[in-house]
């Protein structure tokens, strides 16, 4: 066992975990934030993606031992409360969601790509998108949802100076 | 995955100390894209891993017209990507790069250990070994190898090599450098990596107790380079082949040209049949498709895989016309 202290949306935490123990385990088992799918488990479908320091990553390939000192974000810690992150918000609003599996981090992939990237092309959507895998939507949806809430982001971004 | 110790240090020279002489006990971690997902299927089992994000020096990316590009093992894929000056120098590097796809992997991925993933051969990942044999012969002649080797494949080793950065690089004439006990050298990409020839041997010739520090690339010197890559699928996957070209110029006839493909063989595979059939002459599409039937001209296809030949010789084609005008 080997104690790591990160930052979990937003708040510290610490837990100890074994050797060899995965952050998507960590995330899943310890803090019973199972938002993050377990998917393939070998980096080939990205439904485990979580942000670490802003950034998206597969928290199935990451050693829990790795977070400590850095900071994570789930889908669990992307609302505020009750209201839903526009991203969040325009993927509801778009029906880009089917079973659900790959929305978590189809999500967080798309908010990281929003940060960096307020007004992507089409092009850029789906590049940016290429490591989620849905076996439901046909992906359609969901980069119209993208841009739907690149718009929102943008037009509150005006709306708030 | 089996029980490890783990380990970061903060330099080179403390990691270099927790490393082993034998090949699987001691296993290195950069992104873990490739180690974690194989320790999870037992591929290796280390008693140990070694941490090496923790070392400040080896995430630096700089350039200089004198000395080229130098980047450090713990440059993230994405880092290469949004250098500018690497960009602009080295335009089929980042294309390669660029080919990696998944935000994701993007930004855990590092050039160390892109260059470093082990073979993604089916028979290797589920337990057959590198080199598939079973009952001291290969499973793979007769077995399913329609992604397997097209060159170089005269045996024991049928895997091809899974990097899309190093068939650029080599056409660069990049080098990398190795720290080890016994202090650093530098070795040609060109001749870093081998064909196995027992199970316990590894595909480059990196020692168990080496740690890659550095790739360095020498300047571009006005050299025109494309990469063209032929996949099955956009993303989450490898290429079925890959060409990459750097050619030299002067008056309108190529001067020099390397050409070198990747996932064809155990190693990637320079085709200097190619370079030769283009130098002295002017590039048109009836040369560059003479280059390409010259890169494939020694291909040996296995029984599932003589499409790959093919596809090579195409991908060697497009990516002269594309280095030509200037696309990457
Ligand atoms: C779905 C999917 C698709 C992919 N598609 C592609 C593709 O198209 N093209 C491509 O090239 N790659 C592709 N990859 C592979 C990916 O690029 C590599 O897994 C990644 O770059 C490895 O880097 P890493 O830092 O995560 O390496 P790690 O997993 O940390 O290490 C990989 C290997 O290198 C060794 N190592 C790492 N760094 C060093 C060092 N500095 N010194 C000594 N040894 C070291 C490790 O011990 C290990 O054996 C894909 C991967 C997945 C999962
Ligand atoms: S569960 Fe991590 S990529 Fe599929
Ligand atoms: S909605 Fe079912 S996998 Fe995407």
């Amino acid at each position: 066992m080997e104690v790591v202290r990160f930052t979990l949306n937003g708040d510290p935490v610490e837990a100890g975990v074994r050797a060899g123990e995965t952050l998507v385990q960590t995330l899943r088992e310890r803090f019973g934030l199972t938002g993050t799918k377990q998917g393939c488990d070998l980096g080939d479908c990205g439904a485990c993606t979580v942000l670490f320091d802003g950034e998206p990553v597969l928290s199935c390939l990451v050693l829990a031992a790795d977070a400590e000192g850095h900071s994570v974000v789930t889908i669990e810690g992307l609302s505020n409360g009750e209201e839903l992150h526009p991203v969040q918000k325009a993927f509801l609003d778009e029906g880009a969601v089917q079973c659900g599996y790959c929305t978590p981090g189809m999500v967080l992939t798309t908010t990281a790509l929003l940060d960096a990237n307020p007004d992507p092309t089409e092009a850029e959507i789906r590049r940016a998108l290429s490591g989620n895998l849905c076996r439901c939507t046909g992906y359609t949806k969901i980069v119209r949802a993208v841009r739907r809430a690149a718009e929102a982001s943008r037009a509150d971004g005006r709306g708030g100076e | 995955m089996e029980a490890f110790e783990y380990a970061s240090p903060h330099t080179t020279e403390s990691a270099l100390k927790l490393l082993g002489g034998r090949w699987g006990e001691t296993e290195i971690l950069a992104g873990g894209t490739d180690l974690i997902s194989a320790m999870k299927d037992r591929v290796t089992t280390p008693k140990r891993v070694v941490n090496l994000k923790k070392i400040k020096g080896l995430k630096r990316i700089e350039y200089s017209a004198h000395s080229g590009l130098r980047m450090g093992a713990l440059v993230t894929i994405q880092d290469l990507l949004d250098n500018k000056v690497a960009r602009e120098h080295y335009p089929a590097l980042a294309q390669a790069a660029d080919g990696i796809r998944g935000e994701q992997m993007r930004h855990m991925g590092t050039v160390g250990g892109e260059l470093l993933q082990r073979p993604r051969c089916w028979y290797f990942r589920n337990g057959y070994g590198l080199l598939a044999q079973y009952q001291g012969k290969s499973l793979v002649p007769d077995g399913q190898n329609r992604y397997h080797a097209i060159l170089g494949n005269s045996g024991p080793a049928y895997f091809v090599n899974a990097s899309s950065l190093a068939p650029i690089l080599i056409a660069l004439g990049g080098k990398a450098r190795l720290h080890g006990p016994e202090g650093e050298r530098e070795v040609e990409l060109r001749k870093f990596y081998t064909t196995p020839m027992k199970e316990e041997d590894r595909e480059y010739v990196l020692k168990p107790n080496e740690i890659l520090t550095e790739i360095l690339v020498p300047p571009d010197k006005g050299g025109k380079m494309a990469v063209y890559e032929v996949r099955e699928k956009t993303a989450l996957d490898w290429p079925l082949v890959a060409a990459s070209v750097v050619l030299h110029l002067s008056g309108g006839t190529v001067r020099s040209a390397r050409v070198v493909l990747g996932h064809v063989a155990p190693v990637p595979w320079p085709v200097p049949e190619a370079g030769q059939a283009l130098e002295g002459k002017a590039v048109t599409e009836e040369i560059a498709d003479q280059a390409g039937k010259a890169a494939v001209s020694k291909a040996t296809p296995l029984s599932q895989n003589g499409y790959k030949v093919r596809l090579a010789h195409i991908a060697v084609k497009r990516a002269i016309l594309s280095a030509v005008k200037g696309e990457a």
